[in-house]
């Protein structure tokens, strides 16, 4: 009897032995975490993107600077997280704002990847009463506040355009083959014929991450369906069954045919670069390609090279534009409308666009601040029909988005168009 | 104050009482033992358990839904043709994998063996790889196997058109569910990769194994008449095949789960010929926001990474005993 209890006694001195460390640890793990988090999120204000390559974190950079000063007792944290395309960054996001610990703003797609993501998930304040204290209801176009709007309500702030629907050449390659620039499919494939005679690659790709063919895969929808059928398709109005979509992946399956043999294991800036070292002469990508044949590749607007709309698509503007939000649950929300206000104003505008490489949401952005390409481009978006980017998030939720990807790029080998045709269905079963 | 008086109380019954089956050194072991247990408990098992229900949960979306779907997503992951293709990958890169690790690493220890002058230096030639990341040799690798510069414009000259991780040929393509099933061509140049990386350890295991073999055995086989490929063939070699077995439980373990070579090197590669289960189901999880899909393969992959370790522990418990 007397050994039971003894030994009862030593499990229970094991037992707070144990204890004890752990409990202590955690309490203070505790106390620590919850006086820096609290000081941190009164004083602090962490601003989330995956802006870190060259051109974009200067923009951020600038348009920090700018804030601070107007606000110089506002303590600002840039929060960016490297990754392609914001995949890291989103992974990190969700887990935040899963675990309640929501960044102050963060940096979202308008578009589908805003509303049927972090609104309809419940996450995101209402802005109403910031654009009406700003008088932003004018200042940005109408199709691009619907982009960030969900029953009525508006949920973020705009501060660049991109547009997807670009198509670059090689100007001296043009000139020498005699070649103009294409303005439909049939321009453009009289052109790569004449290109591929020649010698020349005509199309670079490089989809090693398959987002790039998904992004060509669009611009061939837009430019065959039009701006009006390409939306109905993620509003359920128009299915992908349709024998236009059909057409379209014909189009689709006939420019892979003149693309460089080892596009499987470049990245989009290597497919640029084709185009930039005279590799190949045309190359379909968003107009970061821009930012980066100028800023990393020192070449020269309209003399090295140029652009058009993809075959088809003139007069539309397939539209990716990033915006910042206000999420529920954080504890500064006043200091971050002050971020938004100047986020949308004509000064933070002109601060981070002309260095990234976009154009100004804004309609009355300061135009002598950009360069040819941005004049043209904030010319173009002022009178084309927009049209959302379906690689980018805007035009249908990531689940789909996903899918549509992994279809692509079982059909960039196989070429199968029923059966990529069929699978697009399939994943339109995810469309909300 | 209670807890004191029990401390002291404990430490008196504990130091009368020297000789018992609870000695002080126990209590101190099983008291460091009990955080890690219990952390162990939560953050590995409690989680294992979680992933596996939310594996069976409906939670699809950013807003989780936890209704309970069964094995909805196991189905729908096994009809998939990604998935298919990842399981025929998988299986492929894990055979020969591990067998060139084997061959090679053998090969090598035995060479290291002979005595030679600088061994030291040739041992951390081969061992050197190690130190590094998956990412790093996944991306020096992907330079290097790129089939329009390197070597390959060497090979190109010689009338060899070797297209690497860019091949999306599978070889000899048997139809078989949804996917083609073979040898994808694309993955010979990710096991390159992971070869060269991972052959050090091997080199290193075997190397061990060799010195350990008494220099008395290998005499006596020769005094039999024995020559030198005998010696290893028939004597050497089978001492050695608990190492063997360490090395291919260590390796299946690693190319079950691989993920950021393949991440790093290839991607999910033209019609899925490099993809994996790790790939698939980060970009499920974190590019799709499908967590109960992403959850499945995560559990499947332990499955598959349980069938290797589990027998192992097993063994190595009756050992023990």
């Amino acid at each position: 009897m007397k050994g039971t209890l003894k030994k009862f006694t030593g499990w229970i001195l094991v037992l707070v032995l144990a204890l004890v460390p752990l409990s202590a640890c955690s309490n203070s793990g505790e106390t620590n975490s919850s006086s820096e988090g609290s000081a941190s999120k009164e004083e602090t204000l962490d601003i989330f993107s995956w802006w870190t390559g060259a051109g974009e974190e200067d923009g951020l950079n600038a348009l920090i600077d700018l804030f601070k000063e107007e606000y110089p007792d506002i303590e600002v944290e840039n929060a960016a997280v490297a990754g392609g395309a914001g995949t890291n960054a989103k992974a990190v996001l969700a887990s935040r704002m899963q675990g309640d610990d929501p960044p102050a703003t963060f940096q979202v797609h308008g578009g589908s990847e805003l509303n049927d993501g972090w609104v309809a998930a419940d996450k995101m304040e209402a802005l109403n009463d910031l654009y009406e204290s700003e008088g932003w209801g004018d200042k940005f176009p109408e199709d691009l506040i619907d982009l960030v709007s969900k029953d009525g309500d508006i949920y973020s702030v705009p501060v660049n355009i991109h547009r997807g629907n670009v198509l670059w050449y090689n100007t001296s390659i043009f000139e020498e083959n005699g070649v103009e620039p294409p303005a439909t499919f049939d321009d453009f494939f009289a052109a790569a014929d004449q290109l591929q005679e020649a010698g020349v690659t005509p199309l670079a790709l490089g989809d090693k991450e398959p987002w790039t063919a998904t992004h060509l895969f669009e611009t061939a929808l837009l430019g065959t369906l039009g701006a009006d059928d390409y939306k109905k398709l993620f509003t359920g109005e128009m299915s992908f069954s349709d024998p236009k979509v059909k057409e379209a992946a014909e189009n689709f399956k006939k420019m892979l045919s003149y693309v460089n043999e080892d596009h499987s294991s470049r990245n989009w800036q290597d497919a640029s670069q084709l185009v930039a070292d005279g590799e190949a002469a045309m190359n379909v990508m968003g107009d970061w390609a821009k930012g980066y044949f100028v800023n990393d590749l020192n070449l020269k607007v309209k003399e090295d090279f140029g652009w058009v709309a993809t075959p088809g698509t003139d007069g539309m503007f397939m539209v990716i534009t990033d915006t910042f939000g206000l999420p529920k649950g954080v504890s500064n929300p006043e200091d971050v409308k002050k971020f938004l206000s100047v986020l949308g104003s004509v000064e933070g505008q002109d601060a981070f666009n002309p260095l990234k490489g976009s154009i100004p949401a804004r309609v009355d952005a300061d135009l002598s601040n950009y360069d040819e390409y941005g004049k043209e481009t904030i010319e173009d978006f002022k009178n084309a029909s927009l049209a959302p980017s379906l690689a980018h998030g805007s035009a249908a939720p990531e689940g789909f988005v996903t899918k549509v990807n992994q279809a692509i790029n079982i059909f960039v080998t196989q070429q199968d168009v029923d059966q990529f045709i069929s699978s697009l269905e399939d994943a339109s079963g995810d469309l909300k | 104050m209670k807890t004191e008086t029990m401390i002291n109380q404990s430490v008196k019954a504990v130091t009368t009482r020297k000789r018992r089956s609870l000695t002080k050194d126990h209590i101190i072991a099983i008291a460091f033992l009990i955080p890690s247990i219990l952390l162990v408990g939560v953050f590995v098992y409690g989680f294992i358990g979680w992933t596996g229900y939310v594996s069976l949960s409906n939670w699809n979306s950013l807003v989780p839904d936890f209704s309970f779907v069964g094995l909805k997503n196991y189905i729908y992951l096994f009809s998939d043709f990604r998935f298919q293709a990842d399981l025929r990958n998988t299986l492929f890169f894990t055979i020969l994998f591990i067998l060139v690790v084997i061959v090679v690493g053998q090969f090598l220890a035995i060479l290291l063996d002979q005595k030679i002058q600088q061994e030291s230096l040739f041992r951390n030639i081969f061992f050197f790889p190690m130190a590094l990341s998956f990412v790093v040799t996944g991306v020096v690798w992907q330079w290097l196997l790129n089939p329009s510069t390197g070597v390959n414009l060497f090979l190109e000259k010689i009338g060899l058109d070797s297209k690497w991780y860019t091949d999306t040929t599978i070889f000899p393509a048997i139809g078989w569910g949804k996917i083609e099933f073979g040898i994808p061509i694309a993955m010979i140049a990710v096991v390159i990769a992971a070869v060269w990386q991972m052959t050090g350890f091997s080199v290193a295991m075997y190397l061990a194994g060799l010195r350990g073999v008494p220099e008395e055995v290998r005499e006596a086989a020769r005094m039999d008449g024995a020559n030198e490929f005998q010696v290893y063939w028939k004597i050497i070699m089978p001492i050695l095949r608990p190492i063997t077995i360490s090395v291919i439980i260590i390796m299946a373990h690693i190319s079950l789960k691989i993920f950021d070579l393949i991440y790093a090197m290839t991607g999910p590669g033209a019609n899925f010929v490099t993809d994996v289960p790790g790939v698939y189901m980060y970009e499920t999880t974190f590019r799709g926001n499908y967590y109960a899909n992403g959850a499945a393969i995560a559990v499947v992959m332990l499955l598959a990474v349980a069938i290797f370790i589990v027998p192992y522990l097993w063994s190595s418990r009756k050992g023990e005993a």
